[in-house]
Order: C-alpha cells, then sequence, then structure tokens
C-alpha cells in the first residue's frame, strides 16, 4: 500500500518534470518555487471605454451591450497565464484537482480547468506567497488586454422587434463566417506574444475565467438600469470574444458560448491589488504633480 | 431456362460469378433494350438529382455511375482523420431516385487507387443478396448491375463484401439510399396527392475510432493499419462519433440547409447499421413514413420518428416559422457530445399567433 502511495507520487512528479526537491522531502512549506517568482506587469490606474458582460433587455427586446466609461484602479497582473507546471505543484500539493490537460514537457498554459479550479490555485498561491492573488474582474481583464481584448463580438441587439428569428439568422450567419478551423492544441507560454502592455498570450487559444458573475439587466427607457439578475453560477471568460461558462465547466466546447467558435481552452491567469504602501506612494506622487501642475496654471 | 442455372451457381459460388460473362436475361430483355433510357448525374448530400416527383412517362432505364473512393478524411472539430471508404466520394453516399417500374442500371467503379474489393447491396432489389454477389469488384474493375425497381420507398444501398469486412465497411461509410416514388407521386393517409418543394437527404453515421493510451483518437497510414484496433472498438458496439453527413457539423453553419417559410420539405434519413430518432427541435413531421416505404400511409404530427438501422425513412414538414432549427438524433447524448445534429435555417414572418414571449426575462416579483 505505501509502495504504491509512493510510485503515485514519482509518477505525478515524473509526469509534471518537477525537480525532486519541489515535492517536499525536505519538509519545507510547500507551494510555488520562491526563487522561481512568476513575472508581473503593472496595470496603472486607468480609465476605459467597457462594453458590460450579460445580456441586456430594453423594452422587453434584446439590447445591444451598454458600454461604460469605468476607472479601473492599478493592480499587477501576471505576464504569462498559469502554466500546467505551476498548476501541477497546487495538485500535488492536494489544494488543486488536476486538470483534464494531457501532461506534456512543454511549458503550456494550464487548460481544461473550472472556475472552481482557477478558484482554488488563487487561494493556494496567496498562501503559499503570503499575498492576495486573485482572478481579474473582468473589466480588470479588459484593461490588461488592451488593444487584443474581444468582448462581446457581435451585437445582441433585436433587428426586428416583432420578429425574432431575423437577430437569430444574423448571429448565426456572423457565427458561421468567423468560424475557423479548431486549434486547440495549447501552445508553450509566449507562443501569441505580448500585447502593448507586455502581457503575453492574451487572445490566443486560451480563454481565462474573470470574477465577473454573467448577469441579466433590464434597461429603461433612458438607457438606465432598471434591474439586474446575477447568476454567479456561472462567469464570464475573456479572450478571443467573450464566453459564459457555468463554474464547473472545464471544456470550452460543451458550455455556452455567446458567439463564434466557442472556446478552445479554458484557462487563468492571476492579478494582485497594489501593495497599500506603494499605492499610497504612488497617490501622494501623483497628488503632487497635480498640484505642481495645478501651479503652473 | 437459366434460372436453375443460377440459382445453383448463386448457391454454390456468388463471387465467381462476377468472374463470369454475363448471363443471357428472359425474353424481356428485348423490351427492357426498348424502353427509353436517362442518363442521371449523382450530387452529394444532403442535395438529390433533380427529378420528378409524378412520373409524366411510362418506366425508363435510369443509368448511373458511382466510383468507390477510399480516402483519408476528417470527422469531428478536434481533427480526428478517419479512414474512410465512400460511395462516389461522399458519406452518405449519393441518393439516387427513380419510379416504380423504372430499371436502375449503376455502373460501379472501383477505383484503381483503392485497396479492398467492394459490392453493393440495394435494398431496393430483389435477389443475388440485393445485388451483392453480382458486384464484387477488385481495385481497378467495374461492374454494371441492373435491377427492377419494384417497391416503392426510401431503400438503403451499402456495401456487403464478405465476413467480418460487412460491418467494417459498413461503419467506414460505405452507405446510401435510392428513393422509389410512386408513378403518380407522394400521397397522405387519404390518398390525396403531397408534394415538396426541396428533399434533402441526411445519412447518420456510427464511427468507432481507436483511442490511444492517453485517450487520444488514433490515426493510420491505412484501411489495412487501422482495421484490428477499429473492429474491437465496433465490437464495444460504442460509437465514439455519430454524425449526420460523415463529419461532426457536416451540415451546420455555412453548409446549414436553408428554407423559407411554407416551403415544404421532405427530409430522408438513414442508418445503414443502428437505429436513431430523428427529431426536428421547434417543428414536426407533417407526414411522416418511418419505415420508409410509400405504399404504407404515412402517419401524421409526429415529435420524433425511429429510423430502424438498416433502413431510411421520410417525413414531410412545411415550415411555419422562421428561425434556426436544429434537426438532431434525439438521444441527445448522440446529438450533442457525438456529434448528430444538423440546422435548417429558415427565413420568412414570425407568427405571434402560433408564439410570442408574452414577458420578457426579469426579476420575480415581490409582493
Amino acid at each position: 500500500m505505501h509502495l504504491h502511495l509512493y510510485e503515485a507520487a514519482v509518477g505525478a512528479a515524473a509526469a509534471l518534470a518537477l525537480p525532486a526537491a519541489i515535492i517536499g522531502i525536505s519538509g519545507e512549506p510547500r507551494g510555488p518555487s520562491l526563487h522561481e517568482v512568476r513575472p508581473t506587469v503593472a496595470i496603472v490606474e486607468t480609465v476605459l471605454d467597457y462594453p458590460l458582460p450579460g445580456e441586456f433587455l430594453a423594452g422587453g427586446t434584446p439590447a445591444a451591450a451598454p458600454v461604460e466609461n469605468r476607472a479601473v484602479p492599478a493592480f499587477h497582473v501576471m505576464k504569462q497565464q498559469v502554466s500546467l507546471a505551476d498548476y501541477g505543484l497546487c495538485v500535488a500539493d492536494g489544494a488543486c484537482d488536476p486538470a483534464d490537460a494531457a501532461p506534456t514537457g512543454a511549458d503550456v498554459p494550464v487548460t481544461g480547468v473550472s472556475f472552481l479550479d482557477a478558484e482554488a490555485y488563487a487561494r493556494w498561491y496567496s498562501k503559499a506567497r503570503g499575498q492576495t492573488w486573485r482572478l481579474p474582474s473582468a473589466v480588470e481583464a479588459a484593461a490588461a488586454a488592451a488593444e487584443r481584448f474581444g468582448g462581446e463580438s457581435f451585437s445582441a441587439a433585436a433587428d426586428d422587434a416583432a420578429n425574432p428569428s431575423v437577430r437569430w439568422l444574423r448571429r448565426y450567419r456572423e457565427e458561421a463566417a468567423v468560424k475557423r478551423p479548431a486549434d486547440p492544441e495549447p501552445k508553450p507560454r509566449g507562443h501569441y506574444g505580448p500585447n502593448t502592455r507586455g502581457i503575453e498570450d492574451f487572445g490566443g487559444n486560451v480563454w481565462e475565467w474573470t470574477s465577473t458573475c454573467y448577469a441579466r439587466t433590464t434597461l429603461a427607457a433612458d438607457g438606465s438600469i432598471e434591474s439586474v439578475t446575477d447568476n454567479c453560477g456561472v462567469h464570464v471568460l475573456e479572450g478571443r470574444h467573450r464566453a459564459y461558462m457555468s463554474n464547473f465547466v472545464r471544456d470550452g466546447k460543451s458550455g455556452g458560448c455567446a458567439v463564434g467558435t466557442p472556446p478552445e481552452n479554458l484557462g487563468f491567469r492571476l492579478v494582485r491589488d497594489e501593495d497599500s504602501m506603494i499605492a499610497r506612494a504612488r497617490n501622494w506622487l501623483r497628488g503632487a504633480f497635480r498640484s505642481a501642475m495645478a501651479d503652473t496654471v | 431456362m437459366f434460372t436453375r442455372r443460377q440459382a445453383l451457381l448463386g448457391a454454390a459460388a456468388a463471387a465467381m460469378l462476377a468472374a463470369m460473362p454475363p448471363l443471357a436475361a428472359a425474353a424481356n430483355e428485348a423490351e427492357v433494350a426498348a424502353l427509353p433510357r436517362e442518363k442521371v448525374t449523382l450530387v452529394a448530400p444532403p442535395f438529390v438529382h433533380a427529378h420528378e416527383q409524378v412520373a409524366t412517362s411510362g418506366p425508363k432505364v435510369v443509368e448511373f455511375t458511382m466510383p468507390i473512393v477510399e480516402k483519408k478524411v476528417v470527422i469531428d472539430d478536434e481533427g480526428t482523420e478517419f479512414q474512410a471508404m465512400t460511395f462516389n466520394g461522399s458519406m452518405p453516399g449519393p441518393m439516387m431516385v427513380v419510379h416504380e417500374g423504372d430499371y436502375v442500371e449503376l455502373t460501379l467503379i472501383n477505383l484503381e487507387t483503392n485497396s479492398m474489393p467492394h459490392n453493393i447491396d440495394f435494398h431496393a432489389a430483389t435477389g443475388a443478396l440485393g445485388g451483392g454477389a453480382l458486384t464484387l469488384i477488385n481495385p481497378g474493375e467495374q461492374v454494371k448491375l441492373r435491377f427492377k425497381a419494384t417497391r416503392t420507398g426510401t431503400f438503403v444501398y451499402h456495401c456487403a463484401p464478405e465476413g467480418a469486412m460487412i460491418p467494417w465497411h459498413v461503419v467506414s461509410g460505405m452507405s446510401g439510399t435510392i428513393m422509389v416514388l410512386p408513378r403518380d407521386g407522394l400521397k397522405n393517409e387519404k390518398g390525396e396527392p403531397v408534394r415538396y418543394d426541396q428533399a434533402f437527404y441526411i445519412g447518420e453515421n456510427d464511427f468507432y475510432v481507436p483511442r490511444d493510451e492517453d485517450g487520444n483518437f488514433k490515426t493510420y497510414e491505412s484501411h489495412g493499419d487501422s482495421y484490428a484496433d477499429t473492429l474491437e472498438v465496433m465490437k464495444g458496439l460504442i460509437p465514439t462519433h455519430v454524425v449526420f453527413n460523415g463529419a461532426k457539423g457536416a451540415l451546420t453553419g455555412d453548409n446549414a440547409m436553408k428554407l423559407k417559410v411554407g416551403e415544404t420539405v421532405l427530409i430522408v434519413h438513414s442508418q445503414a447499421n443502428r437505429d436513431t430518432r430523428p427529431h426536428l427541435i421547434g417543428g414536426h413531421g407533417d407526414y411522416v413514413w418511418e419505415e420508409g416505404k410509400f405504399a404504407n400511409p404515412p402517419a401524421k404530427d409526429l415529435e420524433t420518428w425511429f429510423i430502424r438501422g438498416g433502413s431510411a425513412g421520410a417525413a414531410l414538414y412545411t415550415f411555419l416559422q422562421p428561425g434556426v432549427y436544429a434537426y438532431v438524433n434525439h438521444n441527445l447524448i448522440e446529438a450533442v457530445e457525438l456529434g448528430a445534429t444538423a440546422h435548417f435555417l429558415v427565413e420568412g414572418e414570425w407568427d405571434d399567433d402560433l408564439m410570442k414571449q408574452v414577458e420578457a426575462p426579469g426579476p420575480i416579483p415581490v409582493n
């Protein structure tokens, strides 16, 4: 029995191509190898036009997502998606369930993970590093993705209030027109290159979980929000286009997708709020800069 | 006169017959020779070659030519490659349409590039294993078979070479359908004529693709290489793919079938190997010949119809509402997970009387 357990542990380690030291033979606290800090990118406080996720109804018919001008506080985001090997550390530590991803020696992002898996990894990673790491909200994902942000690809608005089929047929044709050949094989990290913020692989073949719940919103006649029904059993994923998936779904093909080809793979990266001390310093500097500017006027 | 000799030979060495000179037929050969002949060019499913619904002339000899093509195809959205065997290059093979009393004259060609002997068994034909005993040909050979269409309906044809090769060739793609229409066209249960604006032919395939130790579908260099592993999966009777027209998604997206409100469609659905249960989501079967045989009155207003493995059925429906319709095998696991889904795109005016969203989704009111 013991021998079997030992073999299983060795097998898992071999599969993940981990150095034996990480498995905790020395009795060190487990968790990500601290000498291998995952690179992050600082996203400064920004303001962006952001199409709200979810479904919208106006006057009882589907409406286009309203675009809001949103301020996003500064945060840090992982430069790369969490890798299969990194995720494997959490699995080896008993804090994450194994991903539905084929073992490989390559440095690929973890795929075949649900929202719940991503949350579990964030908890484990935070504990191991003594910091608060979490999934980005959809608007943070938009801020980090910058020019690669996909959002909703096609208008959800009713084309003809009296004939819902016009919208259904238009959406169907639009989706068919952009359908690409499937390319589900995860690529080595960095394959899709960095965006202008230096964040890699956003908009590749791995869609990223966010902490934003799916919501159905009823709009009043003036466009203001009349009522919102959140469904936090479904979360928003951002990528080439926006997708909504049940929290337990690990395979993009099996979950619902707003438009186009369903997500080829589901993965994630984590964010961290700016350290409060640095934030205070930055705010102070900004304030000093503003008052200096004000002085010059 | 030759009947007895034919019977003996047929029983003794069916396969040898193919190599023998054609036997002179009975006295009506001259009559058949005097019939008008029509050469039909087959088209790839889901489309059906142009044909008369009501025959405007007497019986004729309808000539078809079909090459048998062994080729590698992709059968799903994961890029799974499959060693297919096809009639005319498509899965299913093309649908042939004749009228009762016509003679079907098929030239079957086994391309030189193929690797295996093939033949054809027409469920619509009488004798010689449906023609299978008279059509076994090697790569580089061709054969010409004639049979009289004596019974009306939709009938499967398939390859049936011998023994274990039979199911393998069929689940590798070698099946199709022939529709024998009554000379005066289709009729409802009261004997009144019914017509269709367009006919579509949907052939359902069950595939049995072996997996490697990681659970990924295996690809093979040749049909022969795939045989032993495939046979093992086949014997488990659980298909890895259940698809329409040879591939998951073959009848969706750009290839979805297009119609207008008010148009009537005849959907012919075949399954050469396994039972299935077509269902048009949001629509019905106005008239359905479940067994596919037009001498029987059609069933009316069906929600789902049953197609026995080894048969083809026909459903007639007039679209009443526009939209995107999914046409599925209503074993929904097979429809969604294994691939048995097609789409109809129907344009036209929405009918509020048939359906209306009285109240849009919103929060549950609190009293």
